[in-house]
């Protein structure tokens, strides 16, 4: 699964421990996550969407879509 | 939808706190462990009383125990559990195929000893080690 958590990060210049912080993960799970080895759960997923005051679909894609 | 959280602090915190529950815990264990196991050679010279004690408490301490690393699941996060889990599966299905055939070994006289059931618990503890790097290694 593609994702843009790494782009919505930069653009509000957070870090990975901020993020991880917002969502109530760690760090690692952060960095897992943007460098697609784990993919989220759906309730994670919501909650980064509700964060970022986006839908899932904008935030994460399957790899098929592209 | 709602995942179940344990403590309202935030991960790190939360984490901390249970991983000290559950070395504590442990800990009691071992002791409750070694007073079941010594008690009657040592202490009381195998009286029935003191050691149906000793049992029971080494019993409850146990379930002590399995409460507290549920509590510690329940607090990590997604991935840490899915490591958790693997790791978990893993020393389970190494454990009980490894285990049996060590006891299969004694009752074939493939081996002259009496297997213990230290050796299992050595196995399935460096079974488990392994499993939380690999898992650790695979996310990193």
């Amino acid at each position: 699964m593609k994702n843009r958590l790494k782009v919505l990060r930069a653009e509000r210049d957070w870090t990975q421990a901020k993020l991880a912080e917002e969502l109530d993960v760690s760090r690692q799970t952060i960095n897992a996550i943007e460098t697609g080895k784990f993919d989220p759960s759906l309730p994670l997923a919501f909650k980064a969407a509700s964060l970022f005051d986006m839908l899932i679909e904008d935030i994460f894609q399957d790899k098929v879509d592209s | 939808m709602n995942e179940k959280i344990i403590d309202s602090g935030n991960i790190k915190d939360r984490t901390k706190k249970n991983t000290i529950h559950l070395g504590l815990w442990t800990g009691a264990w071992v002791l409750a462990t070694a007073g079941a196991v010594f008690g009657p050679k040592f202490l009381w010279d195998f009286n029935t009383l003191p050691t149906i004690i000793g049992i029971s408490i080494h019993i409850c301490i146990g379930f002590g125990m399995i409460y507290a690393n549920k509590q510690h699941l329940l607090g990590m996060d997604e991935m840490q559990r899915h490591i958790q889990h693997e790791a978990m599966a893993l020393t389970l299905g190494v454990g009980l195929v490894l285990g049996m055939s060590y006891e299969l070994l004694e009752d074939i006289k493939l081996i002259s000893f009496e297997p213990e059931i230290s050796h299992l618990i050595i196995l399935m503890c460096l079974t488990y080690f392994i499993g939380i790097i690999r898992g650790n290694r695979r996310y990193q």
